[in-house]
């Protein structure tokens, strides 16, 4: 398992993504520069939360056509896998990576609080080590509400692309939907922060199932797929 | 350049004639308005501390473990390991009066500069929030632009804000209180200092482009000034903390290269302060070219600049030669940078601009030279006591308990904290809600425990009083979750000193604080005082804020409010009068606000913390409380909600004196859940230790029944504790989503 955290300017769950990943991993993670056009060989990249330039614009537009997000669509479409998570998957929308949008709350107002999950799918590459039954990790957004068209809705539910459902929708997603996956089940994006749910300090270790579950499926393969 | 000095210009710039006779007498000539403005701002009540400077001289400010006391940015404390918590507490009252989300996000990025400018890593924010009555016109507004406004900003910047409070009183209907506590961590060797050192050593600018926004709302009367500023930009500015998140990681990484000599932040009175305060506090000159800053727009006066309070600007002297590190990492991290001076051996700030010398001041008189006020005081109305004996309660305790649960003041703030980032850095080991914050020291087994702390009530009753409870509920409260209490920070809010009523109050509070801080070893390292909190001639309550820092030496010794257990002994630490004078309960419930605070105790808060923290170490406690507002029946309350589980306690020990032993305010006391097979031994301790405690009852089923009184169910308890703020900002229900 090698994996790669990238850094935007704003990025401010960076450091948590890395900390989480190497603790779960057992080995050193890369650091990647938003303004680097190459990946290192990895297996994994994240795009950690925070306010990429200040969510300025729209929250993740100005990332998702930063130098290194070439790269990341390249280690993409070889199979790599790549987890967003809160800023992250609002980079991997406007990427284009993952269908669908992140827009305000329905509530409007930014919401931290830590909320049950359904893990909806727990045969992907994310989600097989998750047990039945819901699981706790926090949200930290303003802009965490996914819509999606009714047809991409459909083809979601049908391909088991729904990763985790709101048990107690914080921000009125469409289908209470906090985590979906691409086609190819290699890349996810996700609300909820996993990467603060790996501590019994913190409150919860439903966070680390995520990550133990890529390492199975990544486990000590080498190369990049 | 001359000026005519007419006393509407002195008085915009808040300067009086026998301040301008002085500033004549040290300059041996006129000033011209560049000089005046630059006076102006050093000499303000804000940068100066002309009114309170002689009375914070009797604050405690040593102690083995105080790196730095107050005077530089913010405070250092050492917790050990090489590594120091740097911690300081602002306000930003009027601003956030006048326009809350900016107001308060502001007041956030200059408290977060005043941690990071000394190379600490900023891990957390806490909020002291005083507002009006909520029927008050705008106080939904403001509340909601505030809140809006601190997660707007902290949330950006990826900085947790983990505590604080919010209470409501009609004396800040005109006149909001936001004051904000920042807490960083650095390394001990690490630590930076705002002297400018080292003639030839370039003054570099980074950050934001400067503005006209900010400059002190003084519009000029002169043919010359009025000229290029038709158009005066409102004075409160707006807040980018994207900027200031860059900010911070180039100014930390720019530490780390070792080629920063000094650094302060361009905070009030922007890049005027902070170049004569880093000149004096190095005793050097410096020259100052306004040319080479970056402007945000064209044409600003050499005035203008000086006086900018643009936000997100730093100041620093880097090692000749090092120029281009600085450079270099400003460029990765997108921010402006420029050397817009030199370090002088002359003891003189030299300003030029547009090929002029348009200032030429001496640094020392300016920025220590400026006047000392002993203000007259009056002597403060004695507050009369209540005679307890004589208060009816209207409502049996279960009652009054949920309406208290219920009131403003004690209502759960969830609304408010859940739109804050309280999880950001993973690191937040207690939650808000809670009691005091605890923040896990990153990559390491200790953790600081943070409060704010404050009763107005009190102070307003018994000035003296109340700044001595402000420290001590400081003190219990990090008592209370395991922590080790080292050093407060505070921030004094109060009317015009210029009153001799409302300068006996803050002289008063000062030496009540004072006095508490010597006799817990608990030193002031930093603060802030704000004057002039009036609206109508209205004064505030008088609100010596208090913000607590403690260090739990290992989170294993974290003792969590929510920890108890079924089965678990509720034992009460401390003497319990039944003082009902200034007490939330009189307010509340008889809409009584009277009487004396309840007075305290020292050598008993001293002894009484001593001992509590003695059972935790011994591994007898497993939940705390301190008692504060509402008394033991409030404490008793939030203990069984924070773990889920009800209590029977026994009755109060005499049917007359009931209304006292639940809703009394005693202060040195705190509520213990002990595991049953530990409260003989901690019992027998507290007799030996010459500590009063005693066994009141134990934790179970899903009420809590005070004597012979009918049970208080926990969803009824929490109903009436999360309801009020929902419904007051509008919202149907508590539970949100």
């Amino acid at each position: 398992m090698r994996a790669a955290v990238v850094t935007f300017p704003g990025s401010n769950c960076d450091r948590d993504l890395v900390v989480a990943m190497e603790a779960c991993f057992g080995r050193p993670v890369a650091r990647v520069w938003h303004a680097d056009s190459e990946l290192p060989p990895v297996d994994l990249v994240g795009l950690p939360g925070g306010f990429s330039w200040g969510d300025y614009l729209r929250c993740g537009a100005i990332a998702a056509r930063a130098p290194i997000m070439a790269a990341v669509r390249r280690h993409a479409e070889r199979g790599g896998y790549v987890l967003g998570i809160c800023n992250g998957f609002q980079i991997l929308t406007e990427a284009g990576l993952l269908p669908g949008a992140l827009v305000r709350n329905a509530g409007l107002r930014f919401v931290c609080r830590p909320v049950r999950l359904l893990v909806a799918n727990r045969n992907s590459a994310f989600t097989s080590a998750y047990g039945e039954g819901p699981v706790t990790i926090p949200v930290a957004h303003h802009d965490g509400n996914y819509v999606i068209d009714p047809e991409g809705l459909a083809r979601l539910e049908g391909e088991g692309r729904i990763a985790f459902r709101y048990l107690d929708n914080p921000n009125g997603s469409v289908a209470d939907i906090a985590g979906v996956l691409d086609p190819r089940g290699r890349i996810l994006g996700m609300m909820p922060h996993p990467e603060r749910a790996v501590d019994p300090l913190l409150g919860s270790e439903d966070g680390k199932p995520l990550f133990v579950s890529l390492l199975a499926a990544i486990g000590g393969r080498g190369g990049a797929p | 350049m001359t000026l005519a000095i007419t006393d509407e210009l002195l008085a915009r710039h808040k300067l009086s004639r026998a301040e301008y006779a002085e500033i004549v007498r040290i300059l041996g000539r006129e000033p011209n308005l560049v000089e005046l403005g630059i006076f102006s701002v050093m000499w303000s009540e804000h940068c100066s501390y002309k009114s309170s400077k002689i009375h914070l001289k009797k604050f405690p400010t040593a102690a083995p473990w105080v790196v730095c006391g107050p005077g530089e940015n913010a405070g250092v404390v050492d917790i050990g390991d090489g590594l120091v918590a740097v911690f300081k507490m602002e306000s930003h009252n009027h601003p956030s009066f006048i326009e809350p989300y900016q107001g308060a996000a502001t007041g956030v990025g200059g408290i977060l500069r005043d941690v990071f400018t000394m190379g600490a890593r900023p891990v957390a924010l806490l909020d002291a929030l005083r507002f009006g009555r909520p029927e008050a016109p705008r106080m939904r507004h403001l509340v909601s632009g505030v809140v809006a406004g601190i997660g707007g900003y902290g949330n950006c910047v990826g900085v947790p804000t983990v505590g604080g409070e919010c209470t409501f009183h009609p004396a800040y209907d005109g006149n909001i209180l936001v004051n904000v506590m920042c807490v960083g961590i650095a390394r001990a060797d690490r630590v930076f200092y705002a002297r400018a050192a080292g003639v030839g050593n370039p003054v570099v600018y980074i950050g934001a482009k400067t503005g006209r926004d900010g400059i002190h709302g003084a519009t000029m009367a002169s043919a010359e000034f009025s000229e290029t500023d038709r158009s005066l930009r409102p004075t409160v500015q707006v807040g980018d903390p994207f900027t200031e998140k860059l900010l911070i990681e180039a100014c930390l990484e720019l530490m780390e290269t070792g080629s920063i000599v000094a650094i302060q932040d361009m905070g009030a009175a922007g890049l005027t302060s902070s170049s004569f305060e880093m000149a004096a506090r190095g005793g050097t000159g410096i020259e100052l070219d306004l040319d080479a800053v970056p402007l945000r727009e064209a044409g600003m006066t050499a005035y203008e600049i000086m006086l900018s309070e643009s936000q997100e600007r730093m100041l620093l002297v880097a090692a000749a030669g090092r120029e281009e590190e600085a450079f270099r990492i400003c460029r990765k991290w997108g921010l402006d940078v420029a050397v817009v001076g030199r370090v002088t051996d002359t003891g003189r700030m030299v300003i030029r601009h547009r090929g002029e010398v348009v200032a030429d001041l001496p640094v020392a008189p300016v920025s220590g030279a400026s006047p000392v006020y002993d203000r007259p005081t009056a002597p403060l109305p004695r507050p009369v006591p209540v005679v307890t004996e004589a208060i009816r309660a209207p409502l049996d305790p279960p009652q009054a308990l949920l309406r208290l649960l219920g009131s403003p003041d004690l209502s759960s703030k969830r609304w408010i904290f859940e739109q804050y980032d309280w999880l950001v850095g993973a690191d937040t080991i207690l939650p808000p809600g809670l009691g005091a914050a605890v923040v896990r020291v990153h990559g390491t087994r200790k953790a600081l425990a943070l409060t704010t702390d404050c009763t107005p009530r009190y102070c307003a009753a018994d000035p003296r009083t109340g700044g001595m409870q402000a420290v001590v509920e400081a003190w219990r409260n990090l008592v209370a979750v395991g922590a080790r209490p080292l050093a407060i920070t505070d921030c004094l809010n109060f009317g015009n000193p210029e009153r001799p009523a409302i300068m006996a109050q803050l002289v008063a509070a000062i030496e009540g604080m004072a006095e508490a801080c010597r006799a817990l070893d608990f030193p002031v390292v930093s603060g802030n005082v704000s004057l002039y909190n009036e609206t109508d001639g209205r004064a505030i309550l008088p609100t010596p804020q208090v913000g607590g820092l403690g260090l739990i030496e290992d989170v294993a010794r974290l003792v969590r409010p929510d920890a108890a257990r079924a089965g678990d002994r509720f034992l009460l630490v401390g003497e319990s009068t039944g003082w009902l004078g200034a007490s939330l309960f009189l307010r509340e419930i008889l809409g009584r606000e009277e009487g004396a605070p309840p007075p305290v105790d020292l050598v008993v808060e001293r002894r009484n913390g001593a001992f509590v923290s003695d059972q935790m170490r011994a591994g007898r406690v497993r939940a705390c409380q301190d008692l504060a507002d509402g008394g033991l029946a409030v404490a008793l309350a939030e203990l069984c909600l924070a773990a889920g589980i009800g209590a029977t306690v026994d009755p109060a020990p005499s049917a007359e004196a009931e209304t006292g032993w639940w809703f009394g305010e005693d202060q040195g006391r705190y509520l213990l859940a002990v595991p049953a097979d530990h409260a003989v031994e901690l019992l027998a301790a507290a007799t030996a230790a010459g500590v009063l405690a005693r066994a009141i009852g134990t934790l179970g089923g899903d009420a809590l029944t005070l004597g012979r009184h009918p049970p208080i169910s926990l969803p009824a308890m929490q109903r009436a504790r999360e309801g009020w703020l929902p419904a007051w900002m509008g919202e149907t229900s508590g539970a949100k989503g």
